[in-house]
């Protein structure tokens, strides 16, 4: 059960690291929405024995929102704003890789320094999260399209949930799904942000934004 | 254990220029061809071999050392590698940074007969080959310090020996992204496809081809040789790390580690045919990314 856990966390890291690397938005979205299918997933294998409703459940939705409808609610603003496809980072992509790899590092040895979690998490999941709530922030202030902001949320609120599912397992059920009713809610204002930005000034350029001042 | 680390070393001589027959088998199969025969490399080399060498009034004896120096290495290298369980001909703990070497050296070599020859065409493929190898470096000593710590031993006879499937059922994430990095720098220090293309002779995206243009005779046989050996000695270890079959019988070992390198070579082939260049901006971010697959691999070893 360990080494499926381990895969599982890698393909994050993996995912993680690609959307670091690739220059094609539409790339980004997808490695997103293969991080939601995988994140589908952990309830199942982290829970291991009590395959309960709740957790199925929980699963189910987690799969539907990041793997299915944030992707597609993504694609689409994209398509309507119809900017340039490529990222435009402020970082170039070896560079932000390493980044990556060195939050990676970062990540492993600060929880090295923690306490013990309670029931004894498999070891790799608490750098796994800290890790892809690093490489989000990383995103955020990294990107200059708005969209991107919206991925780095995403990645950011993604580790944290690695977190949650299974170092608090039995986080009530009424909260993870509050949890990811407030994610859901804030890509669609974000969304709608991107979309007013896009229509008022025929580009997404965070970075421009500063001249509005004054 | 003398007699199969012998057998080893001289199956890598007789059989590495069969890889590159059966690349160009592959390629051509995917094309549609037919194909030039599996045992071309051998007639080529033998062609070479029987004719003068031509140089330059320009060139010192240093563009005469380069093709020696090279084979040199290279056959040292051979002696070093380990395939199928059996232990190279030399092995003493650390050797995994005299192999990593040696093949600088080669490389220096090269480069530094191109550079000789006082073309600019030859410089600027020089420059790159060396910008390129700088990069693949790191991706392959991480990768070998990785497999030196899982099984423990310093030698790479000692840790290729050592690894076997209950590794892979204990950290075989791990040992699959050493594989991933090990696939790419075989194919960036080989000068393959995705990152230079051995056929093409385009003078603005040529890498290592244009180096050895000035060479002629035996010397471009030398130089022919010792990439195919490159090509057969980077491939074992990739072939050490992906399938290590341990049945007991040492030449049923040996059996399937050869099959793995014609898989390999297959997959080269295969490589090759469906993939384009990448760009020569981008390929450094691919080598870039085989560094930190090794490095993610080291991490996952240490936590």
């Amino acid at each position: 059960m360990n080494i499926v856990i381990d895969t599982a966390l890698l393909a994050l890291i993996v995912s993680s690291m690609l959307l670091l690397g690739f220059s094609q938005i539409r790339s980004c979205i997808r490695a997103v929405a293969v991080q939601g299918f995988v994140l589908g997933a952990l309830p199942l294998v982290a829970h291991g024995s009590g395959l309960v409703v709740s957790t199925l459940l929980l699963s189910a939705v987690t799969v539907a929102l990041k793997g299915v409808v944030f992707p597609r609610v993504l694609f689409r603003f994209l398509r309507e704003a119809d900017v340039r496809r490529e990222v435009e980072p402020f970082v170039g992509h070896a560079a932000s890789v390493l980044v990556g790899f060195l939050s990676l590092a970062g990540s492993v040895w600060m929880c090295s320094r923690f306490p013990v979690f309670p029931g004894n998490p498999p070891p790799l999941v608490v750098p796994v999260s800290f890790f892809m709530v690093f490489v989000g922030l990383f995103i955020i202030v990294s990107r200059k399209k708005a969209v991107s902001q919206i991925l780095g949320y995403l990645v950011m609120e993604n580790g944290m949930y690695v977190f949650g599912v299974v170092v608090l397992r039995d986080m009530p059920l009424l909260v993870d799904l509050g949890v990811l009713l407030d994610a859901f809610a804030a890509v669609f204002v974000m969304g709608v942000a991107v979309h007013h930005i896009t229509r008022e000034f025929d580009h997404m350029d965070v970075d421009q934004l500063d001249t509005l001042k004054g | 254990m003398m007699f199969l680390s012998l057998t080893n070393v001289v199956l890598a001589l007789l059989a590495a220029p069969l890889l590159l027959g059966v690349i160009n088998r592959t390629k051509a199969f995917f094309a549609g061809r037919r194909g030039q025969p599996l045992l071309q490399a051998y007639y080529d080399l033998a062609k070479l071999l029987r004719k003068d060498a031509v140089y330059s009034r320009t060139t010192t004896w240093v563009f005469r050392a380069g093709p020696v120096v090279g084979l040199a290495c290279a056959l040292t290298a051979a002696a070093l590698a380990p395939l199928g369980g059996a232990r190279g001909l030399i092995s003493f703990p650390c050797d995994l940074i005299l192999l990593a070497y040696l093949f600088g050296v080669m490389r220096f070599f090269t480069v530094v007969a191109a550079l000789d020859t006082g073309s600019s065409f030859e410089g600027m493929g020089a420059s790159r080959e060396v910008q390129f190898s700088a990069l693949a470096e790191p991706a392959l000593l991480l990768g070998l310090a990785v497999v030196a710590r899982l099984t423990g031993e310093l030698s790479l006879s000692g840790m290729f020996a050592a690894l076997s499937p209950a590794a892979y059922a204990a950290s075989g994430p791990v040992l699959a992204l050493v594989g991933v990095s090990f696939l790419v720098v075989v194919l960036a220090e080989n000068s393959r496809i995705p990152v230079d293309d051995p056929n093409t002779h385009l003078e603005l995206t040529m890498i290592h081809e244009v180096m050895v243009l000035d060479h002629s005779g035996p010397d471009f046989a030398f130089i022919l040789y010792g990439a195919a050996l490159k090509l057969w000695v980077l491939g074992s270890l990739l072939v050490n790390v992906v399938l290590p079959v341990r049945t007991g019988s040492a030449a049923l070992d040996l059996a399937a580690a050869l099959a793995g390198m014609l898989c390999l070579a297959v997959l080269v082939g295969v490589i090759e045919s469906c993939m384009a260049r990448v760009r020569l901006l981008r390929v450094p971010q691919l080598l870039v990314g085989a560094v930190v697959v090794s490095g993610l691999a080291f991490v996952l070893l240490l936590r």
